[in-house]
């Protein structure tokens, strides 16, 4: 494996008193697309939320592109604009037009001008397949649309790793695919990303391993062929019984 | 295999659209809404015609004394308002000096004016003229004093002029003080927010009277000797401190109902707190509470006649004072004097509310394409 880009290593978090994560260790490499899923509560979204420190954990270490996320950091902003992440519920900027939405880290964060972050965010937006939206609000899109707008707005930041937290749980049936497609273009070309999602079909397509979470820890991790058609653990199959 | 073809919509059936579609649903959908219509359209025929008699009918409009307003039926007096106008509307401000009032009043509109319609641009440029200039040029022309202007002292200011320096410097910091008190009451600072907290509390507890007299009649008691400052100024303090205190709270329950998310999202592209809040929070959380924000300025515009209790006149208190001119005592003085200045503040207070209502569909950004 090459050097990896996030290391996380006996990483434990509780809330309050509850411990959502415990001894937590992964490595993940450039370029690399995992998969996670797991029961409900299995802690696979705080997982990924630790990785930009939307959540803080309590013990152990995580590193990111080299950087420490601890308490002392200082840029956390900087570590940020590296990782872009899409939430289940697209958490868009309802009073800002999509083109405003995506511009708003290029120009904000990053500095950039706005025609640069402009012809940035228009280049993305064509990407995603929605360029004739660009002035809309998002409230006058459709979900798929809005989630693919949430890709972009990551993208935008042109961050080295994508997190993806249920991305498709909040969409109708028909729009799933729209944004299936969209992670897929990105995986072929070469983005690092972490996926909480019960797409299975997505992670035998993209996925190089997929990771079985239960009770906030990792029981099982392989390569999808090998993790679908042969799960090591009574857990893992139990749950495969279930979802697919 | 057949293929699926929608059926072309059809109008809606008359008489359940338009004017009478909207009067069948509304006015005489059943016999006991048609009975209810009648009756209030009876009194609102009755009470308007009292109104209008006494307004209009039965008043007086010319005279330069109280014998114009002593018919044997009389209605509205308005040789006294006509009479008193000039009181009214600037206090004891010296009649040679009156043109500086209005000058002030006009730029005042000609900057608030293109600042409250959307299309107009140059907003920046404006708001420097609204919040940095204007400011100067209306206490350099009220007060004088300097640039050959002789200098009026506040003592003779009054009416309508009262009125509006009060309620606009209540307005102008009350708004921007409630911000930092709501973020403040937020924030993960204990004594940040336990500061906060105590103001908005001890403000919000005490009747606005209370703050009045403190600001006029303690406040110099602590000061040491020789320092002094105007008593119009004090109670402008006081007012907008008051005010600020009601605003946060206002303004923390747009911020209560802000998703997370929306910080998550912020956050996620590195936005920091203050971007976040400016950015994300502030125009969202506000837009949500325009109507209690106005709903303040209202109650703040109204609060300035108690400006009357520490020997300022308002508009309020400069009409009442004038019922005691001997030469206008008529049965009638007033009940017209009062319903001249219960206009006046409606119309202001009006005015914010419609102008809410339009900034509230102006900034709706969730309309269907």
């Amino acid at each position: 494996m090459s050097d990896p880009v996030i290391r996380i290593n006996k990483m434990n978090k509780w809330f309050g008193n509850f411990h959502v994560l415990r001894d937590i260790d992964l490595n993940v490499a450039s370029g690399e697309k995992i998969v996670i899923c797991g029961p409900s509560g299995s802690g696979k979204s705080t997982l990924i939320r630790c990785i930009n420190r939307l959540e803080a954990h309590q013990e152990g270490d995580i590193e990111v592109e080299g950087v420490t996320l601890d308490g002392s950091l200082k840029n956390l902003e900087d570590i940020r604009s590296n990782v872009g992440m899409v939430f289940q519920q697209f958490n868009l900027f309802p009073h800002m037009t999509v083109l405003e939405n995506c511009t708003l880290s290029p120009i904000w964060v990053q500095q950039k001008s706005k025609a640069e972050a402009e012809t940035l965010a228009r280049e993305l937006l064509e990407r995603v397949r929605i360029p004739d939206q660009a002035d809309k609000y998002p409230g006058q899109l459709s979900g798929g649309q809005q989630q693919r707008v949430a890709i972009a707005r990551a993208l935008c930041m042109n961050p080295r790793i994508m997190l993806f937290d249920e991305p498709t749980s909040a969409l109708d049936p028909e729009m799933i695919k729209e944004v299936l497609d969209v992670m897929v273009e990105l995986a072929e070309e070469g983005m690092t990303m972490l996926c909480v999602t019960h797409e299975m079909g997505f992670a035998r397509q993209v996925a190089d391993r997929v990771i079985f979470m239960d009770e906030g820890e990792i029981v099982e991790e392989n390569a999808p062929e090998a993790f679908f058609s042969n799960p090591e653990n009574e857990r893992t199959k139990l749950f495969l019984s279930q979802v697919l | 295999m057949s293929s699926f073809t929608p059926t072309t919509p059809r109008p809606a059936p008359a008489n359940t659209v338009g004017f009478v579609g909207w009067a069948r649903d509304n006015l005489f959908a059943t016999k006991f809404d048609t009975a209810l219509t009648v009756l209030a359209v009876t009194i609102i025929l009755y009470v308007m015609k009292a109104v209008f008699g006494w307004a209009i009918i039965d008043a007086s409009f010319s005279g330069t004394e109280r014998t114009a307003c002593l018919k044997e039926v009389q209605g509205a007096c308005w040789p006294f308002i006509e009479a008193k106008f000039g009181q009214f509307i600037y206090g004891r401000y010296p009649d040679a000096e009156r043109w500086r009032v209005d000058l002030v009043f006009a730029a005042g509109l000609i900057g608030l004016v293109p600042m409250l319609m959307p299309s107009v641009g140059h907003k920046r440029a404006n708001m420097i003229f609204l919040l940095g200039f204007y400011p100067v040029f209306a206490f350099i022309m009220l007060t004088g004093g300097v640039l050959g202007l002789a200098a009026v002292d506040t003592t003779d200011w009054g009416g309508l002029l009262v009125t509006l320096v009060v309620a606009v410097t209540g307005i102008v910091a009350s708004l921007p003080l409630g911000i930092l008190l709501a973020l403040g009451r937020r924030s993960d600072l204990p004594i940040v927010r336990a500061l906060c907290i105590g103001f908005i509390e001890i403000f919000r507890g005490v009747p606005l009277i209370t703050v009045l007299f403190m600001a006029s009649v303690m406040l110099p008691l602590f000061l040491p000797d020789g320092v002094n400052f105007d008593k119009l100024v004090r109670c402008l303090i006081g007012v907008a401190l008051f005010s600020s205190a009601y605003m946060a709270e206002v303004v923390r329950g747009g911020l209560q109902a802000m998703p997370k998310g929306q910080y998550e999202a912020a956050a996620a592209l590195g936005l920091s707190y203050w971007k976040t809040t400016r950015l994300i929070i502030l125009p969202q959380a506000l837009k949500l509470v325009i109507p209690g924000i106005v709903n303040t300025f209202i109650g703040l515009f109204k609060d300035t006649t108690l400006v009357l209790i520490v020997g300022l006149f308002d508009l309020l208190g400069i009409v009442q004072l004038h019922f005691t001119d001997a030469s206008w005592a008529t049965p009638e003085t007033h009940i017209t004097g009062y319903v001249f200045a219960g206009a006046v503040f409606w119309l202001f207070c009006f005015a914010m509310s419609r102008y809410s209502i339009f900034m509230e569909n102006h900034l709706s950004t969730d309309r269907n394409a």
